[in-house]
């Protein structure tokens, strides 16, 4: 116990001696978490509208007074020159263009079902499409109001009416829902890769040879080394959550207990991978870029910013592997929507085997002589 | 100054571990990421609370089954199962129907059925209620031969750059952006820093080697590795995922030649204010990783975010290239389309090499 105590004595000097640790490790994450989570939303409105009206009639003047009524579009630009404005979409100005043709009005009144184009910049595919059922909806919107007023007898019956709910975030809030998510990563990446170039640095500038020549156990060595660590990563967590509650007022809506216990083991997980990457480098050069890797492909796979769900069946695969995912999906769903153990009893678990296989690991590949 | 940057390309290839690694990485996270990662929506569950049970309700559940988006995973008995369901979290959708739906679809010509999401996720909960929604109106629609709805105006959508709307168009080039940023920038700050921490930095200061050739000679051998990865990447991304390649490819490789260039001087900034590696792989990484993906445009749209996060995406250099790269291959613009997003590049380049430049001197007094 007490050479434990002494190995972590050591460590935490050496990692409060180094003055530019302190903000990186403490200040950074903070502020990270308040800055990051405003931006990641996909939320869309305000979609900068190009309109070309050829036909310049009532009906079509009041179809351009739709679009410029709702929230989701602003007119940026209004012309009789198709050249002109697909010029201000390639540049990227201009995110929709809805052209009316002439006899528009016509047509329609005559039932002939006029084409209206909408043209949509669409290489950020699902926002296209999104913002095409947007411009639909209006003219669907439209068709109502027209044929109210033409033919109010066909129009009386509604058909199906599909009145929807959300729940567990009725406002839509992309922060109640990215917080969690993003508080994770930054912990995860505190802690995997602190403790990633720990050892691997002692083997670098040669120090490991004298921690090799003492009587330390290795288990003793490992928990010495890891637990720095797990307090810090566990004090940027207690930190942000606290943010999310006080900034963001996101309460935790399942058990508090529950997200700390599972937490504990999560981070020794995050942890044991990191030291099981120092043990397997040489310079810490190669422990970072290793490290990089996995963290980058957990990150973007963890479903944090795209749905797991529509991943291919391989890519489902690799995150088997991945404790990020388990850990995010076990946040949110408890976080905002108050589930219980048995409802994520296979995160937890997850979580549970990861930690307990890549510790084992990182023990018997940590040897005291090379 | 030869001898020098021999000295350093020696010291990167006899690290064959570092080799695959600085290829291999990139490689891989471009082809695992330009094939799973999809905004759109596949396969998710939906849930059936059906209290009609009759012809149209069931025409209705096979035809949103029937779709991509949506796999129906159980019936529901009862209205209290809806919080349970959700609470395991598979689960993203309920509908339900009232009692006689058909019925009251012929006869009254109004019948309701009812879209319950879990908004846990907002952007998925927003994408199935519209989906939803299109189905239903689409199945409505054929329904009535006689549909005065098709005597209406009648949108045509046409999707520009991307008709087959693919995620690969939105993702490849945010991929590289990142990539090229974090691989440089780390690879400069860190080979420098571990020169200062190992103490060889001190000899190559007391040689006659001046301070801007050791930076010369450091950047060098890794700027001709990040352009053979990056056009190791390009080819990738012609050849398996096939995006357009009809673009100005003379500009496109100048173009990321700067943008190369701008990482490698970040990198050399960030050594200069670094005493160890681990504080520069800190500030390469944990710095700038979240904010590259997140305040790019390469994931999420920058125009709705909050003004100050706009005004903070402006100095992202991440942001203007992801543009220039788009722009480019996608939409075959030139270089009169993308001047000012060139010349911010340049500015921040010369930026950081200005403000390395005075603090490798302040270092020397």
């Amino acid at each position: 116990m007490r050479t434990i105590k002494f190995i972590i004595e050591k460590e935490f000097k050496q990692i409060f001696r180094n003055k530019m640790m302190l903000p990186i490790i403490f200040v950074m994450p903070i502020i990270q978490l308040l800055i990051l989570s405003y931006a990641a939303t996909f939320e869309i409105k305000n979609v900068s509208l190009g309109v070309i009206d050829m036909d310049q009639s009532n009906s079509s003047r009041e179809l351009v007074h739709k679009f410029s009524a709702s929230p989701f579009f602003n007119i940026e630009a209004q012309d009789f020159d198709m050249k002109k404005l697909e010029l201000q979409m390639k540049r990227g100005d201009l995110e929709q263009i809805i052209y009316i043709n002439t006899g528009f009005e016509e047509q329609l009144r005559a039932g002939e079902g006029p084409q209206l184009q909408i043209i949509t910049d669409a290489i950020n595919g699902s926002a296209a499409n999104l913002m095409s059922y947007y411009a639909s909806a209006i003219i669907m919107d439209f068709n109502k109001n027209i044929l109210l007023q033409t033919q109010p007898m066909l129009a009386t019956g509604l058909g199906i009416s599909t009145p929807y709910q959300f729940w567990y975030n009725a406002e839509l809030d992309y922060k109640k829902y990215m917080v969690p998510g993003i508080l994770v990563l930054l912990v995860t990446m505190i802690g995997a890769f602190l403790s990633g170039m720990n050892i691997v640095r002692e083997k670098e500038l040669g120090t490991i040879e004298q921690l090799n020549v003492t009587p330390i156990k290795k288990h003793q060595f490992i928990i010495g080394k890891l637990m720095p660590f797990w307090i810090i990563a566990m004090f940027d967590l207690v930190l942000g959550m606290l943010l999310a509650y006080f900034v963001f007022d996101i309460q935790i809506v399942g058990s508090v207990g529950l997200v700390f216990a599972v937490a504990s083991i999560y981070l020794l997980a995050v942890l044991g991978l990191g030291l099981f990457i120092s043990t397997i480098t040489n310079t810490q050069q190669q422990a970072m870029f290793i490290a990089w890797f996995f963290m980058v492909i957990f990150i973007m796979l963890s479903g944090l910013f795209t749905p797991i769900e529509s991943m291919p069946d391989w890519a489902q695969l690799i995150n088997v592997f991945n404790p990020i995912t388990y850990f995010i999906g076990f946040m949110r769903q408890l976080m905002l929507k108050g589930s219980g153990l048995m409802d994520v009893w296979r995160d937890v678990l997850g979580i549970g085997i990861y930690a307990v296989s890549i510790l084992l690991l990182a023990t018997t590949r940590y040897r005291k002589t090379s | 100054m030869k001898e020098f940057i021999i000295k350093e390309f020696k010291q990167i290839f006899r690290d064959y571990r570092t080799m695959t690694i600085l290829f291999g990485i990139p490689i891989a996270q471009v082809l695992l990421f330009g094939f799973a990662l999809t905004l759109d929506l596949k396969n998710v569950h939906f849930a059936v609370l059906d209290k009609a049970k009759d012809e149209h309700s069931r025409k209705i559940i096979d035809k949103i089954d029937a779709s991509d988006y949506f796999i129906l995973d159980r019936y529901l008995s009862s209205s209290d199962e809806i919080e349970a369901v959700f609470k395991e979290g598979i689960v993203k959708e309920v509908i339900v129907f009232e009692p006689d739906f058909s019925q009251k679809l012929t006869k009254e010509n109004n019948a309701q059925l009812q879209i319950i999401a879990d908004a846990s996720d907002p952007n998925v909960a927003n994408m199935l209620v519209n989906y939803s929604q299109a189905i239903i109106t689409n199945y409505q629609q054929n329904l009535f031969a006689d549909n005065p709805m098709a005597q209406m105006a009648a949108p045509e959508p046409m999707f520009k750059y991307n008709p087959a709307l693919k995620s690969v168009y939105m993702f490849v080039p945010g991929i590289i952006t990142v990539i090229l940023l974090l691989v440089s920038t780390m690879m400069t700050s860190i080979s420098i820093a571990r020169e200062k921490e190992l103490g060889t930095m001190e000899i190559l200061l007391v040689s006659p080697i001046k301070p801007i050739q050791i930076i010369v000679g450091k950047v060098i051998p890794y700027m001709l590795l990040s352009f053979i990865n990056f056009i190791i990447i390009l080819i990738l991304s012609f050849l398996v995922f096939d995006m357009p390649s009809s673009g100005n490819m003379p500009l496109l490789l100048a173009e990321t030649f700067l943008y190369i260039f701008m990482s490698l001087a970040l990198g050399i900034f960030i050594s200069t204010v670094s005493s160890s590696q681990q504080t520069a792989m800190m500030l390469s990484m944990f710095a700038l990783l979240l904010p590259t993906i997140l305040l790019s445009g390469f994931i999420f749209p920058i125009k709705n975010m909050p003004d100050i996060l706009m005004w903070i995406s402006h100095i992202m250099p991440s942001k203007w290239f992801i543009i220039i790269i788009k722009s480019i291959m996608l939409k075959g613009a030139g270089l009169m389309d993308v001047w000012f997003e060139t010349l911010i590049i340049l500015a921040q380049t010369l930026f950081f090499i200005g403000l390395s430049i005075k603090k490798f001197k302040i270092r020397l007094t």
